[in-house]
């Protein structure tokens, strides 16, 4: 199954099971979503569940916030990440907060759904990452799986559950083909031990898993190490026990993002390292990230503006040969 | 003719409306109630007759939401104790004066983001229309709202959707420090909402006429015409918030208006066209003064939340208390 055949089955069992649950966004129900995401489901369950919204982010968000407070279960689509900040006023202001600022007499069972990285050559204005920003904010979860299977269980979990969500999606994952188990029962709260390594732990979400594990064969090969590799799946909350359980065990972290450098979401993880675990690392941590600057367009920019899979793996090696691994 | 124990219900409200701005205000100045108070006083007999007679809906309102709150059913002393913070208050102190929410009485009131909560207003029309109830939406906003995106993406989508949703500006000229009219081409802020929907205009200061003009407005939404707009013209007395010397109206433009005053104008209708002698209408005045000392003895006596509760509600269903 592919990662959007994956969602879009999570969505449809959900609205199968649940009548309450709905699906918002600019081109979600005739078309079948930007990215094919909803593809089918407004021959099954009519337009009054797929609702196909004016080109206005503030209100899908907003709206959905209104649905959830209604009575339903939305699930709010945008298009792509940089147009999610014209909803950031909804998710911040409102989405993450209701719940608490009326000592819990709202609930808002909701999820707010929209891909974001470089895909290739979309530019400055369709390629930036707001992980950071959105796991910042508390009252909200904020997933970002990279995995297949995960996604399809995670995505459920997050309709299904009865705090708000942003399910962070990434352009280039919509094609990627995995193994869905229907079956299982996964817990997108957990990360996901990737690898299982011994001298270096890597940590990463969404489309860096792939790529860190492209380069990985090449890595072991080169530096004679094993290299575990977690991906986070929920960057809030994190799983810091994993990652714990894994630091206790190499002693060495590497955190590898796309976003860029300047207060990304890696930082969080470090600091958490440098604070909790300082005494059980044996080297400095290593940061890989995207350059601080907007996402270029000619080709050749936009890759070097953020990891690619031989970029993580120099940075590695040159990393362990400073520190002694 | 309206019901004389409406008018009476409506009358005792604004004069308990008002009493509590009053009563609110004297104890921010005193230190017991802090952050920001946006007080009604002036605008009373739209609060009150707005959620009088919408009685079939969910109400989305802001800020300014005190003497709506208590209108809509809210305990005086469960917004008072808001105010002043403590475990007993309508949102248990996490939300404060401007955050009073409570679904049993279908009551929104207090989104701070100004505009902010018309889309949410849109959502849950949507909500009522897919569910077939018979319920529809009414939000309030005042005329500093109508200038921003959200206000017109609200329009747009009601209107297109034929939502059950009754927008109500509460106009009463000042977007905090400014005028409306040098920020908006025309002080009528309906003309904004003309290509989509219906309008109705309504004097903000006659109790009587918010009353119909928005039982006449929820009876058209409730038939599936669409969202409608009705726009009342109001005066605010006093600042923005308390924290607002209003040093750009002036002494005047202040007096006008409290020859318009609402309370008044309800007191003489109840003595003109009802009879009412100066001690029922003082029987009144006492009831609501007793209903404002409770209410300020319960929050004062109430306690504050522990702060082992701090993480409370942060999410219904997974409280993460991260090391």
């Amino acid at each position: 199954m592919l990662y959007r055949e994956a969602l879009n089955r999570a969505i449809d069992e959900c609205m199968a099971v649940d009548p309450t649950v709905v699906m918002l966004g600019e081109d979600v129900g005739l078309y079948g979503g930007s990215y094919r995401v909803s593809e089918g489901l407004v021959a099954k369950y009519g337009e009054k569940r797929l609702i196909d919204t004016p080109i206005a982010e503030l209100s899908i968000v907003g709206n959905a916030v209104g649905m959830a407070i209604g009575g339903l279960r939305p699930i709010a689509e945008i298009m792509t990440a940089n147009f999610a900040l014209l909803a950031f006023d909804q998710i911040i202001n409102h989405m993450s907060k209701y719940h608490y600022m009326s000592a819990g007499k709202i609930t808002l069972p909701m999820v707010v759904r929209f891909p974001q990285g470089v895909s290739k050559q979309l530019a400055a204005q369709h390629s930036e990452s707001y992980e950071q920003m959105l796991a910042a904010v508390p009252g909200i979860h904020v997933f970002a799986v990279s995995d297949v299977n995960y996604a399809y269980h995670a995505l459920k979990k997050a309709i299904l559950m009865d705090d708000p969500v942003v399910f962070i999606e990434h352009e280039l994952l919509y094609n990627k083909k995995g193994e869905v188990d229907l079956n299982a029962d996964l817990d997108p709260f957990k990360a996901r031990l990737v690898k299982e390594g011994k001298d270096v732990t890597i940590v990463s979400y969404l489309k860096m898993v792939d790529d860190v594990m492209a380069m990985l064969p090449a890595l072991e090969e080169e530096t004679g190490r094993t290299y575990e590799v977690i991906d986070l799946q929920s960057l809030n909350p994190v799983d810091y026990d994993t990652l714990k359980t894994s630091l206790e065990k190499t002693g060495r972290l590497v955190m590898v993002e796309e976003d860029h450098a300047m207060g990304g979401y890696g930082a969080q993880i470090v600091s958490w390292a440098a604070e909790k675990m300082f005494y059980a690392l044996d080297a400095a941590p290593l940061r890989i990230a995207g350059e601080n600057v907007p996402i270029p367009y000619n080709r050749k920019r936009e890759l070097a503006s953020i990891p690619t899979p031989e970029k993580i793996k120099d940075r590695i090696v040159a990393w362990g040969a400073e520190n002694g691994l | 003719m309206m019901d004389k124990l409406i008018i009476e219900e409506l009358y005792a409200l604004m004069v308990l409306g008002r009493q509590f701005e009053y009563a609110a205000k004297e104890h921010y100045m005193a230190g017991d109630i802090s952050g920001f108070l946006h007080l009604d006083i002036g605008q009373e007999a739209l609060s009150v007759a707005a959620m009088k007679a919408f009685d079939h809906g969910d109400v989305f309102t802001t800020y300014r939401e005190h003497v709506m709150a208590i209108a809509r059913g809210i305990e005086p002393k469960a917004v008072m104790a808001e105010l002043f913070g403590k475990s007993t208050g309508v949102s248990k102190g996490q939300g404060g004066s401007m955050h009073l929410f409570d679904p049993s009485h279908f009551f929104y009131g207090g989104d701070a983001i100004v505009g902010g909560h018309l889309p949410n207003a849109v959502g849950c029309a949507y909500a009522r229309k897919f569910q077939e109830s018979e319920q529809g939406v009414l939000v309030l906003f005042g005329d500093g709202a109508s200038n921003g995106g959200a206000f017109f993406e609200s329009l747009n989508i009601a209107s297109a959707w034929k939502l059950p949703l009754l927008f109500l500006c509460e106009n009463n000229q000042y977007a905090i420090g400014t005028k409306i009219t040098r920020v908006a081409p025309f002080l009528e802020q309906r003309k904004k909402a003309e290509p989509y929907m219906r309008t109705m205009e309504v004097d903000g200061n006659d109790a009587l006429a918010v009353y119909k003009a928005i039982r006449e407005a929820q009876d058209y939404i409730q038939k599936g015409h669409g969202p409608i707009f009705v726009e009342a013209m109001t005066y605010r007395y006093e600042g923005h918030s308390v924290s607002d010397a209003a040093t750009y109206r002036s002494a005047e433009e202040v007096e006008i208006w409290k020859h318009k005053d609402p309370i008044e104008r309800m007191r003489k209708v109840l003595q003109e066209r009802f009879d009412y002698s100066a001690s029922d209408l003082e029987a009144i005045n006492k009831k609501a003064r007793e209903t404002v000392d409770e209410a300020l003895i319960f929050a004062k006596e109430s306690p504050e939340a522990g702060i082992e509760t701090l993480y409370d509600n942060v999410f219904k269903e997974v409280n993460h208390v991260v090391s």
